[in-house]
C-alpha cells in the first residue's frame, strides 16, 4: 500500500490492458461495446484481437442481448460502456436476459459517480451499484484502485455467473503493489484501529486511507476495510469491525440509497446495532465540474470522512449513555 | 416452390393437432396463459421441431445444434409441446404448467426447461441473444443455425431493430428470425395500437432477406426455412401471415384470446374441434409419432425424406432470385 508515491492510473486504463492480457490467456473471451471502446479503454483489445471484438453502437439493450447470446454459446463476454448506460438504460435486459438466466457475462462499466465531471448529471451514474446489487445472481465489485481493478477483472473472468464491475474516469492514486492479493468477497482490511472503523469503497478507499492519517495524527486510531466486493457482502467482516470499534462510517461516491452505505447498514441492523453515518452522495445527481471540485462540493473528501468519524464516535457516547 | 412431399405435409399436419391439443390442455389445466399467440404460431414451431430444426434431445447441450428462441415467450407452452414431443423432457409434465415448483414457468425459463435456449418474456429481447448465438457460431466457424420467433406486437420494441440493424451489419447468415404476424395485441388490431407496418419493407431495409409466407401452410414454411438455410451473408426474416387462436373456431381472430385460458368446457369444446379434423387421438397425453426415425445423428427428424441435404434449397435458382426481395450485404 503506497499512499505517499501518489501514481496515480485510472481504472478503465488497467481494465484496457487487463483485457488484453486475459484475451491471451482465455480464447472465449468476446468484448461488446458501445460505441465508447476508446473511453471504457475496450479498443486495445480490439487492436490485439479484432475477430472477437463487436461494436454494438448505440445500442445498449442490444449490446447486453447480444452478450448473454455469446455467454449461452460457451462464450465468455465483457460489455462495456459508461455506467449510466450499462445499467440504468439496459436494466430489463440486464435484469431477464442475464441476471435471471445466471448467464457468464462480465458488465465492465467505466465513467461511474461523479467523477465524470464536467458532462454532468445525465453521464453521471450514483445509483448503479443500487440497481446491480438488487438484481438475484449478480456479483458487483468495485475495486479502489489500477491494481485492484487487474486482479479483479481476473478473478470476473475466473468467476462463472453474472458480475458488474465499477470504474472510474480519472486517474486515482495506485495504492497496491504487485503483491496485491484480490479475493473475490472478502473485504480487505487495509489499516487496523480500535477508535472507529471505516468501510470505503472505489475511489473513497484513496480518501479513507488519507482520512485516517489525519486522524491518527490527532491520536485517533480508525480501522479502513476496503469493501471491494459489494455482493457478495463481507458480512463477518463488517460484524468484526462493528464489534471491535462500537461506530462505522462507509464511503462511496455512490447515492447513499441502495449502495454500500445501505448494504452495511443493512448488516449493522440485523447482526449487531452499533452507530453508522454514511459518506456519499445524498439523494441528488451530480453535476458539471472538475472532478476534484465536484468531490468536494458533494462532500466525497477525505476531511469529510474525518468530520464522519467525529459525528459517529460522538453518536456512540450518546447511545453508551442513553442505553448500555 | 419445390414441391414437398404430400405425406410430409400431412405428419406435420397430425403432429400440429396434437401440439394445439396439447396447448388447450396445458391452459386449461393451469387457468391462466396465453392461447391465441400459441396457436397462432404452432405451424411454425412444428415445422422447427419436427422437419428443421438438428438437434439431439438426449443431448440438450450438443454444441452444434440449431438453435431455436422462442422470443414471444408468452408462447411458452406450445414450446414446452413441441419440446415434449421430441423428447426433451416427459410429456407427463406439460399438466403442471404455471404451478409452484414446476419446471413449466409461465414465461420460459432456460435454467429449468432441457432445450429451451434463452430465458424470454420481456418482449423484444430474443433476437439480441439469437444474434449473439449466431455470432458465437460464426467465429468458432460452427455450422450450426440460429431461429428466433418474433411477434408482430413485439417489433414495436425498440430493441428488436437494434438487434436488426447490428445482425445485418455483422453478416448474421446463419441468422433467421420468424415473425409471427397474426394482427393483434393485447390491446386490440396491431395496426391500430401503434402499427409496426410495413413490417417487410422495414426489415429489407435493415438489410434482411424477407420472405412473406402463409404460416399455416407447411409446403410454403418448409420452402422458407430452406430459403433461409441458402447459407447468404444477410440475415433472414420469414414474414408468417397467421391467425391468432388458429384451429379453434371460437378462438380465431378473437383479440380477448390473447391472454385468457378456457375453461374445461371451453377446452373439451376446442378439443373436440381438433378431434374432429384429426388422424391423431388427441385425448391422451402426447406421444412419440411412430413414423418418426429416433434422432440419433442430430438431424432433423423428417428431412431425409425430401431427400435434399441440410441447406440445400428446394427452389431453383430462379425462384430464390425472385423470393429474396433485398440483401443488400
Amino acid at each position: 500500500m503506497n499512499t505517499k508515491q501518489q501514481e496515480k492510473v485510472a481504472t478503465r486504463n488497467a481494465y484496457g490492458r487487463a483485457l488484453v492480457e486475459l484475451g491471451r490467456r482465455f480464447p472465449e473471451i468476446v468484448v461488446l461495446d458501445a460505441d465508447l471502446s476508446k473511453s471504457t479503454k475496450t479498443h486495445e483489445f480490439a487492436r490485439a484481437f479484432p475477430d472477437r471484438f463487436f461494436n454494438m453502437g448505440i445500442a445498449e439493450q442490444n449490446l447486453m442481448g447480444t452478450a448473454a447470446g455469446f455467454a449461452l454459446a460457451g462464450k465468455i463476454p465483457f460489455a462495456s460502456t459508461f455506467a449510466v448506460f450499462a445499467t440504468g438504460r439496459p436494466f430489463d435486459q440486464v435484469r431477464n436476459t442475464i441476471a435471471y438466466p445466471g448467464l457468464n457475462v462480465k458488465i465492465v462499466a467505466t465513467h461511474a459517480g461523479i467523477t465524470v465531471g464536467e458532462d454532468g448529471a445525465s453521464h453521471q451514474a450514483v445509483e448503479d451499484i443500487a440497481l446491480m446489487r438488487a438484481l438475484p445472481n449478480m456479483t458487483v465489485i468495485v475495486p479502489a484502485d489500477a491494481t485492484e481493478t487487474a486482479r479483479a477483472v481476473a478473478a470476473a473472468a475466473a468467476h462463472q455467473g453474472p458480475v458488474y464491475m465499477r470504474l472510474g474516469r480519472p486517474a486515482v492514486p495506485v495504492l497496491f503493489g504487485e503483491d496485491y492479493e484480490f479475493r473475490l468477497g472478502a473485504a480487505a482490511v487495509l489499516r487496523e484501529g480500535s477508535d472507529a472503523a471505516i468501510c470505503a469503497t472505489g475511489v473513497m478507499v484513496a480518501e479513507a486511507l488519507k482520512a485516517a492519517e489525519q486522524l491518527a495524527a490527532q491520536g485517533i486510531e480508525v480501522a479502513v476495510a476496503n469493501i471491494h466486493t459489494i455482493k457478495p457482502l463481507d458480512v463477518e467482516t463488517i460484524v468484526h469491525l462493528a464489534r471491535k470499534t462500537g461506530a462505522l462510517v462507509t464511503a462511496e461516491e455512490h447515492t447513499i440509497y441502495g449502495g454500500l452505505g445501505s448494504a452495511v447498514a443493512e448488516v449493522l441492523g440485523e447482526h449487531y446495532p452499533v452507530p453508522l453515518v454514511r459518506v456519499g452522495i445524498k439523494d441528488r445527481f451530480g453535476e458539471s465540474g472538475a472532478p476534484a471540485q465536484l468531490m468536494e462540493a458533494f462532500g466525497l473528501t477525505a476531511s469529510h470522512i474525518v468530520r464522519a468519524v467525529e459525528v459517529v464516535r460522538r453518536r456512540r457516547a450518546e447511545w453508551a449513555g442513553r442505553c448500555r | 416452390m419445390a414441391e414437398v412431399p404430400a405425406e410430409l405435409v400431412q405428419e406435420l399436419e397430425a403432429r400440429a393437432r396434437s401440439l394445439r391439443a396439447d396447448v388447450i390442455r396445458m391452459l386449461a389445466e393451469a387457468g391462466s396463459g396465453h392461447p391465441g399467440g400459441s396457436l397462432s404460431a404452432v405451424e411454425i414451431v412444428t415445422a422447427l421441431y419436427f422437419h428443421v430444426l438438428r438437434l439431439r434431445p438426449q443431448q440438450p447441450a450438443w454444441p452444434d445444434r440449431d438453435r431455436f428462441i422462442l422470443s414471444k415467450g408468452h408462447a411458452a407452452p406450445l414450446l414446452y409441446a413441441a419440446l415434449a414431443a421430441r423428447g426433451f423432457f416427459p410429456a407427463g409434465e406439460l399438466l403442471t404448467l404455471r404451478k409452484l415448483g414446476s419446471p413449466l414457468q409461465g414465461h420460459p425459463d432456460l435454467r429449468k426447461v432441457p432445450g429451451v435456449e434463452a430465458s424470454t418474456g420481456s418482449l423484444g429481447q430474443g433476437l439480441s441473444v439469437g444474434l449473439g448465438m449466431a455470432l458465437a457460431g460464426k467465429l468458432d466457424r460452427r455450422n450450426y443455425r440460429v431461429y428466433v420467433l418474433l411477434g408482430d406486437g413485439e417489433s414495436q420494441e425498440g430493441q428488436v431493430w437494434e438487434a436488426a440493424m447490428a445482425a445485418a451489419h455483422y453478416r448474421a447468415g446463419n441468422l433467421t428470425a420468424i415473425l409471427d404476424y397474426n394482427g393483434l395485441q393485447i390491446d386490440g388490431p396491431v395496426s391500430e395500437v401503434l402499427s409496426p407496418l410495413p413490417l417487410a419493407e422495414k426489415w429489407q431495409a435493415f438489410g434482411w432477406a424477407v420472405r412473406e409466407i402463409d404460416g399455416h401452410d407447411f409446403a410454403a414454411l418448409i420452402n422458407a426455412f430452406s430459403w433461409a438455410a441458402e447459407g447468404r451473408e444477410c440475415p433472414s426474416l420469414i414474414l408468417a401471415r397467421t391467425v391468432k387462436g388458429k384451429g379453434v373456431s371460437f378462438m380465431e381472430n378473437q383479440v380477448d384470446w390473447h391472454g385468457a385460458a378456457p375453461s374445461k368446457e371451453q377446452a373439451a369444446r376446442a378439443l373436440a374441434e381438433l378431434e374432429a379434423r384429426s388422424p391423431f387421438k388427441t385425448t391422451g397425453r402426447p406421444s412419440v409419432c411412430p413414423q418418426f426415425a429416433p434422432d440419433t445423428d442430430g438431424e432433423g427428424w423428417i428431412r431425409r425424406p425430401l431427400g435434399g441435404r441440410r441447406g440445400e434449397t428446394l427452389l431453383s435458382g430462379a425462384e430464390s432470385r425472385a423470393a429474396e426481395k433485398a440483401c443488400r450485404s
